[in-house]
């Protein structure tokens, strides 16, 4: 964490706190989503975000309800900062019909078009042109509506990219794409998979203006996240920002993890972000260890309630599987 | 009656379209100052504006996505993939993403994406610009197929394609543009999943779509000198297609051949070859025959061509000969 930040001065102390509580309901959640795939109840494949909750919670918290998110598969914490609620999102990993899309979607695919949470998406880089659609619809609509793209380092290695990136530009379309770069696709470091070496830079080709940022550290991310957002919103264009980060744990659940350094990962979990966030709350005054704890148990519960209520729920009906298959 | 082409009934479909909903752009390679590869938005972008008529960059995949994004945020766009050729590299964004965005979303977003392509090969274009992938789109759940074969058609179903909710890819064909045919100036409608009989027949069933309705038609009526009268089904929808009317349609005539361009192998003449020996085998007084596109890529040469893609001729032969005639 930095010294100072410009943008604490407009964040009174409550939001400064509901920072810390997000980032902690999205780590809870991923650890107990990750307990409960090994019990069996989450199946197929689970994509934890825990390391990476600052770039969610900053990136939300600079939105208005009206913005769209589309992102990829690694999407639950985009989804609890968004406010899709936890009960829901731990139902649908469960499969049942009380989660987000009544079991047909599952971790990978969580939508809530109440909160304009278009979508988590399997496909690497699958959610580009869709993001780039909806902002394109957006414009033509003369809605005052941003769309924000999570994508990760892999789909800058995807041919979508490159014609999202392309059409966002010329049509000056109110997108924003968020690369989360975690330095690994799956096992394979990004420095032998893309050969250029910053990312961010690869918005040159494109003419879009861009930005790399601290990933871990939730108010350089809400900081930049606020400007960034403004300028699609007044109609300048798209933007892009590579936000550097690591996962804690492997890429799914299914990762057997042989591919990175103890010692790389203890200096990332250095920087963990719920950690170092909780320390400059702290030390400059605007919370207590009793705060915190209040909030730590307050996200225990919430989780708890959220696996109680999947556990609870019922499985879709067997006519479910013709239901919205309308050819 | 007015007679037009088959190219006007698609223009004037769009016309109407862009006319009476604000919400309907076309975009995709050259459809704006080019006039359109194949001349159907020829003059729409100077009625229309840049805003409506939109020249993409050539990327297909994106013209795909970037559609069934717009079409979930609102918006009602008319994609163009420039031939069904093109559509293989937009195949991700066609299957995964716009025919699963209902279900997968649990009906939360819909993309009422029209994905307009043309298909069919006979102009010497060669391998990778003479295919026929229709039958593909036919067998994923969340796409709705139409293969128009006369400019009624064309128009009628473009019309009733407005009125969808979901993805429909609208499949015209290359060398259909030109063929002309009667559309009345009153307003009609052409319904999605209807096949049409376009020749009353008692001896034999003949079920066609897109081009080889025009072939099979041509077989009918010299099959007449057989002393063979044909009934011709033109099933303009494939996904849904028209089960009844072919079913009813054998079990008159006791004999069925599917006509298409489309490799023969697992083409949609499989899939109605199967069905219907499936459900009124009792009534079939032979097996039920597939004419489809030679198992080739499709060379340059004009008879190498021409010997790939069926023809009247074989239609001919191959009715004969199920009937012993």
């Amino acid at each position: 964490m930095m010294t100072t930040y410009r943008i604490v001065e407009e964040l009174d102390k409550k939001t400064l706190h509901s920072y810390y509580r997000q980032m902690q309901l999205i780590r809870t959640f991923e650890e107990r989503a990750g307990v409960e795939y090994m019990h069996g109840k989450v199946r197929g494949f689970l994509h934890l975000y825990i390391g990476e909750e600052a770039i969610a919670v900053g990136t939300m918290a600079s939105l208005q309800p009206q913005d769209y998110v589309a992102t990829h598969y690694r999407d639950h914490g985009h989804a609890l900062a968004k406010g899709v609620p936890a009960n829901a999102i731990m139902a649908e990993l469960f499969g049942k019909a009380t989660g987000t899309t009544g079991g047909m979607g599952g971790s990978m695919h969580i939508f809530d078009k109440s909160r304009n949470f278009a979508g988590g998406y399997a496909i690497v880089g699958g959610q580009m042109p869709i993001a780039v659609g909806l902002a394109m619809a957006s414009a033509y609509l003369q809605e005052n509506r941003v769309t924000v793209c999570f994508v990760g380092d892999g789909a800058l290695q995807e041919g979508e990219f490159h014609e999202s990136m392309n059409m966002a530009s010329l049509w000056k379309l109110p997108v924003v794409f968020v690369c989360e770069n975690n330095l690994y696709g799956m096992g394979v470091p990004v420095s032998q998979s893309l050969a250029k070496r910053d990312l961010y830079k690869l918005a040159e080709a494109y003419e879009m203006p861009s930005v790399q940022i601290d990933g871990m550290d939730v108010l350089a991310v809400r900081q930049t996240m606020q400007e960034v957002v403004d300028y699609a919103r007044a109609g300048k264009g798209p933007y892009f920002v590579e936000a550097k980060t690591y996962r804690f744990r492997g890429h799914s659940m299914a990762d057997p993890q042989e591919y990175r350094t103890q010692v790389e990962e203890q200096r990332w979990e250095m920087k963990d972000p719920i950690h170092t966030y909780k320390d400059w709350l702290v030390e400059h005054g605007f919370a207590t260890e009793a705060d915190l704890a209040t909030m730590d148990l307050s996200v225990e519960d919430e989780v708890q309630k959220a696996v109680q209520f999947a556990e609870e729920s019922p499985n879709p009906p067997a006519s479910a599987l013709f239901k919205n298959v309308y050819a | 009656m007015p007679i037009i082409t088959y190219r006007e009934a698609v223009a004037r479909g769009l016309r109407e379209g862009l006319t009476e909903d604000e919400r309907m752009f076309i975009l995709g390679e050259d459809v704006g100052s080019y006039g359109g590869a194949y001349a159907v938005t020829k003059g729409m972008l100077k009625e229309f504006g840049p805003r409506r008529v939109i020249d993409s960059p050539l990327s297909e995949s994106a013209i795909v996505g970037v559609c069934t994004g717009a079409a979930m945020g609102g918006v009602h766009p008319v994609a163009e993939i420039m031939t069904i050729n093109f559509t293989l590299v937009a195949m991700d964004q066609i299957v995964n993403h716009a025919a699963k965005i209902r279900s997968i979303s649990n009906g939360q977003y819909h993309a009422p994406l029209i994905l307009r392509t043309v298909t069919g090969g006979g102009a010497q274009l060669a391998a990778t610009h003479s295919q026929s992938l229709e039958p593909w789109f036919a067998s994923v759940p969340g796409l709705k197929v139409v293969t128009p074969a006369t400019p009624y058609d064309a128009l009628g179903l473009f019309r009733a394609v407005r009125e969808e909710e979901d993805p429909v890819v609208f499949v015209e064909h290359i060398l259909l543009y030109s063929t002309r045919g009667e559309v009345p100036d009153a307003r009609y409608v052409v319904p999605l999943g209807k096949a049409d009989v376009k020749r009353k027949g008692i001896d034999f069933t003949l079920v066609a779509y897109s081009r080889m309705v025009q072939v099979a038609l041509a077989a009918a009526q010299a099959l007449e000198e057989h002393d063979v009268d044909c009934e011709v089904i033109d099933l303009r929808t494939l996904r849904p297609w028209d089960k009844e009317t072919v079913l009813e349609s054998v079990k008159r005539t006791g004999h069925c051949i599917v006509v298409e361009e489309a490799w023969r192998t697992g083409g949609f003449g499989a899939e109605v070859a199967a069905s219907v020996q499936e459900e009124v085998f009792d009534s079939l007084d032979g097996p039920v025959g597939r004419i489809g596109g030679a198992d080739v890529p499709i060379p340059y040469n004009r008879d190498l061509e021409q010997l790939a893609i069926p023809s009247s001729e074989r239609v001919i032969q191959a009715v004969r000969a199920a009937l012993n005639k």
